[in-house]
């Protein structure tokens, strides 16, 4: 196994460049679709939510007890994820500034906030009505607004798609979901 | 190896429900495999639901079978629209798309299918042969070797995978964090609740793992980052000739190999042992000009290679309970739904299950090859579908899918929280896939190491005093600290090269 290794591995004389080349390249590809990143902005914001999470983590599994190595209380085992997190966290926000990994919000983020806003509201209206008036409207929106799709094919799709998932759920997998026909 | 045993996975293969599960799995890999968006951690997680409702075996190979299905699936997007559905075909984009613009599309969709269809067969076989064997090594592991091995699994998941390494980290431990949410099983000790009745139970793994992947790729994609439709070259003759087959048949079996041993690695997997076979082909090659310009080769090795790590990436799952990568994680937390704690009991404990799952791959890639040679005209009329038609149905089944666990609305809301956080962790370039993976093994981390703190009186120097423990965590050290060497070497060399790759690399650690 180790044999296998080393020779698609690091140790091969001229190879470790056309290993690198490639991951370079593989990185140029995939980083083609991605928009533009977000800045050190985005990353410091990024570092210190972790951070919080992590203080916050600490302090309330202190509050659970640590108990003793011997004795490991609830808390201890939180306790030290939590430093850890507050560790890394530290160092990212020290050494992360420069990351070209995250990506800027623009205009069209306002979609996932639409598309949130549909999930939520499918959530809340389907033990009250049912599924399947919310769905074709979460269709709708998804199709003609966040799609751009025309207006007869939203409205077959979303016909058809819910009308496949009433078959599918109902009598297909017979499961009660909250339905009003 | 019990041979009965693994004949009797034959026979449960060929029942006709088993059967249609595995072909549908089979189609739902290659469908995400073409259409951009959704990738197969992403698909398994959102049809875990699925796992409440049907026979668990058929479940289990279904689910496996996206996961092996869409290493086919991606080679087509790869070849045809320079598009690598998957990570692991972005090396073939080079060659296969140059042989499609020199009109041989269907020569190299021709010869990646066959040379996926033996590297997963190899590797099937492979693991036939050998999970038995490492699951009854295996049984002797204490709850030191667990924890051990569940961290070693966390960080080689978090330092090879993509994306920053200090970040994946960062969202490993969050997991790991978010794995003691709930009742501590050894005091009774309610944590990190905040007097919530429904958080008393801890976090469901299907709910975090539908919202972090699914809701958050779902959203992630409505930024119409795959708004166009292409349109794809024609695609005749997938028929590779004889010559053809010749040439490609040594680089075949080299990837099988290449594969099969770097897709046992956590993190590893697919993408990793792809590049190392085009890399090694390219090596040996007479004439490394050609590589990028339609070098047979170099669609054939790493096409190759990422089916038989896909296959090999089975083995630490089914053999010590691992999970190797983001779609064995999602595995994982399939087989716990059903009662069953992967690990080396899994071959004696539940033999129907364990052969069950491997012979499927037999059939399930026999079914492939099928859908790859003979049907792949229907695949390549796929890629007009557009993805806005597409992205509400995933949507639905997604929150319809989560309600259907415990019939809870509340289910929905906690998985819009995940989906939430896992859209912004996207933008912010944290990878939600360590942290998955770190929630779903984070209750075996802890119970393994409190459990181990009890053996050793309170001194943990004894994990590292045992031999397999100590070994493990010896890996982990090495493991962790490889980047910093290497970072250290690199510096060292580059100040001795050319200025020119000083700036590449400086511009690389930013």
């Amino acid at each position: 196994m180790s044999d296998e290794r080393t020779t698609s591995g690091a140790s091969g004389a001229g190879e470790p460049d056309i290993l690198a080349e490639l991951e370079a390249e593989v990185a140029e590809t995939m980083a083609e679709e991605r928009p533009e990143p977000g800045g050190p902005g985005y990353q410091v914001v990024g570092a210190l939510v972790a951070l919080a999470v992590g203080l916050a983590g600490a302090a309330l599994a202190h509050g659970y007890g640590l108990g003793s190595l011997r004795r490991p209380g609830p808390g201890l085992w939180p306790f030290v994820v939590s430093v850890l997190v507050v560790v890394l966290s530290l160092v990212l926000l020290a050494i992360g500034r420069g990351l070209t990994d995250s990506e800027r919000f623009t205009r069209s983020s306002l979609l996932p906030i639409a598309g949130i806003a549909t999930f939520v509201g499918l959530g809340a209206a389907m033990p009250v009505i049912g599924f399947e008036i919310p769905s074709v409207l979460l269709c709708v929106v998804w199709l003609r607004f966040l799609g751009g799709e025309s207006w007869r094919s939203t409205i077959v799709v979303s016909l058809v798609t819910v009308a496949a998932f009433y078959a599918l759920f109902l009598y297909g997998l017979r499961i009660p979901l909250p339905h009003l026909f | 190896m019990d041979f009965n045993a693994f004949l009797e996975g034959f026979s449960i293969v060929a029942q006709p429900e088993t059967l249609l599960y595995c072909l549908i799995g089979c189609l739902i890999g290659m469908l995400i495999g073409v259409l951009p968006g959704l990738g197969p951690a992403a698909t398994i997680a959102i049809l875990l639901p699925i796992t409440y409702s049907i026979d668990p075996v058929s479940a289990i190979i279904m689910l496996a079978g996206i996961y092996y299905g869409s290493q086919y699936g991606g080679t087509i997007t790869s070849v045809l629209l320079r598009l690598p559905g998957e990570a692991s075909s972005v090396v073939t984009v080079f060659d296969g798309f140059a042989l499609a613009r020199q009109g041989k599309a269907g020569t190299a969709l021709g010869i990646a299918a066959i040379g996926s269809f033996i590297g997963a067969t190899v590797s099937i076989l492979g693991l036939t042969l050998l999970a038995p064997l490492i699951a009854g090594f295996a049984l002797d592991f204490g709850p030191p070797e667990y924890a051990a091995l569940a961290l070693l699994g966390v960080l080689l998941v978090a330092t090879i995978g993509n994306g920053h390494m200090l970040k994946a980290l960062i969202a490993a431990a969050i997991g790991l964090l978010l794995a003691t949410v709930g009742r501590d099983s050894f005091s009774g000790a309610e944590r990190f609740t905040f007097g919530s009745l429904q958080l008393d139970g801890g976090i469901d793994f299907v709910v975090v793992a539908m919202g972090l992947f699914g809701v958050g790729e779902i959203l992630y994609n409505l930024e119409e980052r795959h708004g166009k439709t292409h349109v794809p070259a024609t695609v005749t003759n997938i028929w590779p000739s004889r010559s053809d087959l010749r040439q490609a048949t040594p680089a075949i079996g080299r990837g099988s190999l290449i594969g099969f041993v770097l897709g046992v690695l956590p993190g590893g997997g697919a993408v990793m042992s792809s590049l190392a076979a085009y890399a090694t082909e390219k090596r040996i090659a007479k004439d490394p000009s050609r590589f990028g310009r339609g070098a047979i080769e170099g669609v054939a090795s790493p096409e190759t290679a990422n089916n038989a790590a896909a296959t090999s990436s089975f083995i630490p799952l089914l053999t010590i309970g691992i999970p190797a990568n983001a779609s064995m994680a999602m595995l994982f937390g399939a087989l716990l739904i059903l009662g069953i704690t992967p690990g080396p009991q899994l071959v004696d404990e539940r033999p129907d299950l364990f052969w069950g799952v491997i012979n499927s791959m037999y059939i399930g890639n026999l079914i492939l090859l099928m859908l790859s040679i003979p049907m792949v005209g229907i695949f390549v009329r796929i890629l007009r579908v557009r993805p806005a038609i597409l992205a509400p149905i995933t949507a639905l089944i997604t929150i319809l899918g989560v309600y259907t666990i415990n019939n809870s609305v509340f289910d929905i809301f906690v998985m819009i929280v995940f989906g939430v956080i896992g859209y912004f962790m996207k933008k912010a370039g944290f990878e939600p896939g360590p942290m998955v993976l770190a929630f779903v093994l984070g209750s075996i981390v802890e119970a393994s190491t409190r459990r181990s703190l009890i053996i050793f009186d309170g001194d943990p120097t004894g994990f590292f005093t045992r031999p397999i423990s100590g070994t493990i965590l010896a890996a982990f050290v090495v493991v962790a600290l490889w980047p910093v060497v290497k970072a250290l070497l690199a510096r060292r060399a580059s100040a001795t090269t050319s200025p020119s790759t000083e700036s590449e690399h400086e511009e690389s650690l930013r």
